[in-house]
This record gives C-alpha cells, structure tokens and sequence, in this order.
C-alpha cells in the first residue's frame, strides 16, 4: 500500500517534518527529525527510480483527482534521478549538519534553522516531482522562501544584505515564470504539463505570440533561478553569506533542482522543434553558457573567500550544464545531466571541507589559511581529491561530465567549444591551485596553526562524498546510463 | 499622553467585530468571496491594531510569541494532517471522498472546511508574527 503513495511521502514527509520542527521548537528534537527524515528520503528516492525503471512513468492523482483536471505527480527517469540526487545530498548534509550548525547558528534559531532546511528540501523535492506547471511555481516559492530564511541565518551581517538580493532577485524570477505560465494557460486552458504539451501540438505557435512570450518569460524566470549568466548576480554572494551547512546543501541541490525544470519546458512542453530548431533557444544558451564558463572561473581567481571562490566556480560549472543542454544532442545533453549528478557530489565535498575549515580554524578566507594543509590534513586532502574532480582529471566524475560534454561538441560539429572546456578546466586549476599552494606550502599560523582535524560526524560526510566522486570517474555506468536514459526520455518525450 | 481616549475606545470596540468579521468571511466562503487566508489577515489584523494602540507589550500578553509560533507550525500541521488521514484510510493524498462520510459531497465540504482551518490558524499566526518581527526591532539587543 505505501509502494502506491510514494510520489506523495516523498513530499508531504518532510513538509510534516518541518512544522513539527517548528512546533516543538527544541534544537535536539528538531535536529533528530531532520536527521531521521533525511535518512528516509534515499530510501524513497531509490525506490521510485527502481519502480520507474521497472516499470515506466508513475503517475499520482493528488487528492483522487484525476489528471489534468487535479494536480498529478508524475515520475519518469529523468526526475527520479534529480529525486535521487536531492535526497543522497540530504541523507549526507544532516550528520555533518550537527556540529557546524551548533557552532554557526544561535541556539535559539537553531530548530528554524532545521525547518528551513526541510521546508527548502520538501520545496525542491517537490519542484521535481509534480507534473503540474502552477503547483511547480508554489513548491518554487516554498524553496526559495525557505532558501532566503537559511541565507539570512548566516553569521555575516552581509549575509541579511545578500538573503534580501537573492529575494529581490528570486521574487523577479518567480514573477516571470508565473506570468510565463499564465499565458500557457490562457493559450491551453490547462496546467497539466503533459496535457499542455499535447494542447501546444495543435496550436500555430509560429503565429501564437502568447506561446512565444511564455517560452521567453518561462526560461528567464527559471534562469534567474538557475543562476545562468548574467543572472547569476545573486549567487556569490548568498552562498558566501550563508551558513556553511547551508551553502553545501544549496550548492549541491538548488541550482540543479532549477535546471531540471527548464529541461521540462524546452523538451516535455514547448518540444525540441519549437525551442531549438524554430527559434534560436540553443544559439542564445551556448553563448550565455560560455559566456558563464569563462566569467565564473575567471573571477573565482580572484576571490580571498574561499566560499565566494566556490561560488563563483558554481556559475561556471552550471555554465558546463547549459553547455550541454545547448548543443542539442544525445551525447551533451547526457554529459549535462550526469555532471547535474557530478557537480552536487563535487561541490558538496568541497562545501563540506570548506565548513570543517570555518569550524575548526575559524576562517575561510584563502589568505589566513596558511599551513592549513599541515594542520587539518585529511580535510584538506579531501578538498584536494574534489578540487581534481572539479577540475576534470581523469578517474575522477569531473572528467566523466566532460568527456560527455567534449563529445557532444564534436558531435554537433563545434570542435573549438571542446577547446573552450579545456581552456576553463586550466582557469579551474589556477583557482583551486591558490588555495592548495597556501595550504602545504606556507608555514601554519593564525587559526590555522591551532586547528585540529573537524569530528568524524563531518570528515565522514566529506569522505563519503570524496569517493563517490572518484568511484563514479572510474566507474560511471550507474550515473553516466541514468543520465543516458534521462537524456533519451526528455529527447523522445517531444515526439 | 491620555488625548488618545478616542482611539483606545474605537479600537476596543472595533476588536470584537474584527474578530468575528474575520470567522463570517472564513465559514461564509462556502457561498462567497472569502476563506482561510482573507480571514486570517482580517483576524490577524485585529491583533495588530490593538497592538498599534496599546503598545507591542499589551499585545503580547494576550497572543504571546510562542502562541503565534504554534498558529503558524499547528495550523499548517492540521492541512498537512488532513491529507494524511485522507491516506490512512485508504485514499490518495488529499482524498476527501476518503473520509468516513456516506454523502460524498459532505464528505469534500467537511475535508476542505477542516483545510481552511489549518490555513486560518496559519496565516493569523503568520501575519501576527511579521508584524512582532517589524515592530519588536531593536528591542532584543
């Protein structure tokens, strides 16, 4: 009986979980909820993408309603994968949450903090989940609301400044995508995103200027969620404002969640022909893409915080994800969704090791971490083995993404966009060099000559993370075929 | 200081209808305009317009902060709730014709009525807590 409600657990658990949070408003109970509740959702998670493997598309009529009239819940590959993603984040970021959320949140706010958390969860969880282009923008909401509550709880005063940019900023992207989806609606009369697919086939879109202006208004609305360049101005500075454990969750699940549901509009909804083949979609992403690639890792060189370095490098690598989504073929558009897997591992890992330097040396600027290498050498060696992958190094996750990406670009007859991928993993090599030429090669001093090795409740989480991104390089069946298959179901779904 | 007898007799008056405006909007929503949400403000709204005239203090004797917590977390919990039960009992999440009613149209109006609840109790929770949050500034440090 559960088996046939999991689309609906998998949303509504943590959501519960939160208010209950919230009720109790002890941080020990608040905390065991978040932990337990993230344990479950892997096991849910998992589940599905079995069931879906197994047996195809799984539908949800939510409340006995059936679609399109109610709001249906529908799972094929590729958003179980992104559920599997959202969920192996979560069940990883709770047992490093414990100690780093102790020391960086006051006591007070901290069983908020844990609500939060899970409501921003349940919110992207939900986004991925729902077949329904309205209950998608109130699960947006949710997240993002959540969101700008965990950015504002960082310590930094600047932390409040950077939560109301990102508002200002995530309330225009919202705007913009439910004004795109109030002209959908009008055109079809319908919400269901399969039913609009199939009402959008019979429509003149050529001479629909309401179609044309909700694809516009839909993909900046999301893109600003997606922190595609130049929208991407909200970025550094939340994920450098907010709380460590924060910053990893959101570096690892917020931006991918955003991308999957483009992907839903430009291939389920709108369909490939109209997007990429009737209109310039894919000349205009490859340009922003670029574009993002090179501005993301150029500036995180010069970066001192640590965080803000990573955040920057965040716009890079989603720049790599639109890479692939732009090139328009099988191949890159596997290499997109494989490096959404890759790059939550990747910059999971090295949040993670960036929040044992924030709790055990007291810092994360580049340039009062000297020595830091000598002095926390398993944390750092952690973070060097996620550098390398971010980097692209073969036998690591990062070279799998790009190998994809490299491919594709030959495939669609633009070899010199290969040369571009190398010519950014170079300028991810000077970033990240910076920091681990400071670590082992400078002598320990400040806080950073007194730190000590984080507790094991944070280097496992870290490690965890560090071998999946080195057994996923050197094995990617399970990841790279997910992604393969995804890639399949959103090129077909169109036809 | 005492020149506000006008406003402080207005207000007192005004409170009662406030309040029970606020519950003719929430259960006249069947036929109306209106609901858990509108009603809430208007509830909500009561709340704060005492405070405006009797001070933040006064207020938070009568709803103190952790009541105001407890609307929002408990009102969200009962809608939450509701779907659960929907599912307990044999249903999809949200299932009202799940409920153990033999009529299946009181059995929609009885699950969306105890909803509205929970969103009542949520958003007068919600709008109290902005306005403690705005004009509580300052005050804890």
């Amino acid at each position: 009986m559960i088996a046939d409600h999991l689309p609906a657990l998998q949303v509504v658990l943590p959501l519960v979980a939160a208010t209950v949070c919230a009720m109790v408003d002890r941080r020990h109970v608040a905390y065991v909820i978040a932990l337990l509740t993230s344990f479950a959702m892997p096991l849910i998670a998992v589940a599905l993408l079995i069931q879906v493997l197994d047996q195809g598309v799984i539908s949800y009529a939510m409340g006995g309603w059936e679609p399109p009239i109610g709001i249906e819940y529908r799972i094929d590959v590729a958003n179980a994968f992104v559920l599997v993603i959202l969920s192996l984040v979560a069940a990883l970021i709770m047992p490093y949450a414990a100690r780093s959320v102790a020391a960086e949140i006051p006591e007070n706010k901290q069983a908020w903090f844990y609500c939060m958390y899970l409501l921003c969860l349940s919110g992207l969880l939900g986004i991925t989940i729902t077949g329904d282009a309205f209950n998608a923008f109130v699960f947006l909401e949710i997240s993002s609301l959540a969101t700008y509550v965990l950015i504002a709880m960082g310590a930094d005063r600047r932390a409040l400044l950077a939560a109301f940019q990102y508002l200002v900023m995530g309330t225009i992207g919202a705007t913009f995508y439910v004004v795109g989806v109030g002209l959908l609606y009008t055109m079809t009369g319908t919400l269901n995103f399969a039913d609009i697919a199939a009402r959008l086939q019979e429509l003149d879109i050529e001479t629909s200027r309401p179609v044309l202006a909700a694809l516009a208004f839909i993909t900046v609305g999301i893109g600003l969620k997606v922190a595609m360049f130049p929208l991407h101005a909200w970025l550094p500075n939340a994920y450098a404002g907010a709380p460590s454990v924060a910053t990893a969750f959101l570096a690892a699940t917020a931006t991918k969640v955003a991308v999957y549901l483009l992907l839903r509009y430009f291939y389920t909804i709108f369909g490939f022909d109209v997007v990429f083949v009737q209109h310039p979609v894919a000349q205009v992403l490859l340009i922003l893409a670029v574009a993002g690639m090179f501005a993301g890792s150029l500036i995180a060189i010069f970066q001192d915080n640590i965080k803000r370095m990573l955040a920057w490098s965040s716009v890079a690598q989603i720049g790599y994800i639109l890479l692939g989504v732009s090139l328009i073929n099988h191949t890159a558009l596997t290499g997109g969704i494989v490096h959404l897997f890759n790059h939550a591992l990747i910059k999971g890992a090295l949040f993670f090791a960036v929040g044992g330097f924030a709790l055990m040396a007291g810092t994360v600027r580049i340039s009062q971490l000297a020595g830091i290498g000598r002095t926390m050498p398993v944390t750092m060696a952690a973070f060097v083995l996620a550098g390398l992958s971010l980097i692209g190094v073969p036998g690591t996750v990062g070279f799998v993404s790009k190998w994809y990406l490299v491919l594709g670009a030959f495939e669609a007859g633009m070899w010199w966009v290969g040369f571009l991928i190398l010519i950014t993993s170079l300028l991810a090599v000077v970033y990240l060099g910076r920091v681990v030429e400071v670590a082992f090669f400078r002598d320990p001093e400040g806080g950073a000559a007194k730190a000590i090795e984080p507790p094991l409740s944070m280097l496992a989480p870290t490690w965890i993370l560090v071998a999946a991104c080195i057994v996923f390089g050197i094995d990617a069946e399970l990841t790279a075929g997910t992604a393969m298959q995804a890639a399949s179901v959103l090129i077909e779904g169109l036809r | 200081m005492r020149l506000d007898v006008i406003l402080r007799v207005i207000a007192k008056l005004l409170l009662p209808f406030t309040v029970v405006f606020g519950f003719y909007v929430h259960f006249h929503a069947e036929t109306s305009p209106g609901g858990g949400f509108q009603a809430g403000v208007v509830i909500g709204a009561g709340v704060i317009l005492y405070a405006i005239i009797f001070g933040l203090d006064e207020a938070i004797k009568i709803v103190p902060v952790r009541v105001v917590e407890l609307l929002v977390s408990v009102g969200t919990l009962i809608f939450l709730g509701v779907g659960i039960v929907g599912w307990l009992l044999g249903g999809n999440y949200l299932d009202y014709y799940a409920l153990p009613i033999a009529d299946p149209i009181i059995s929609q109006e009885v699950g969306i009525h105890l909803v509205e609840i929970g969103v009542l109790m949520a958003v007068t929770g919600a709008v109290i807590a902005i306005f403690y949050a705005f004009a509580g500034r300052g005050r804890s440090r």
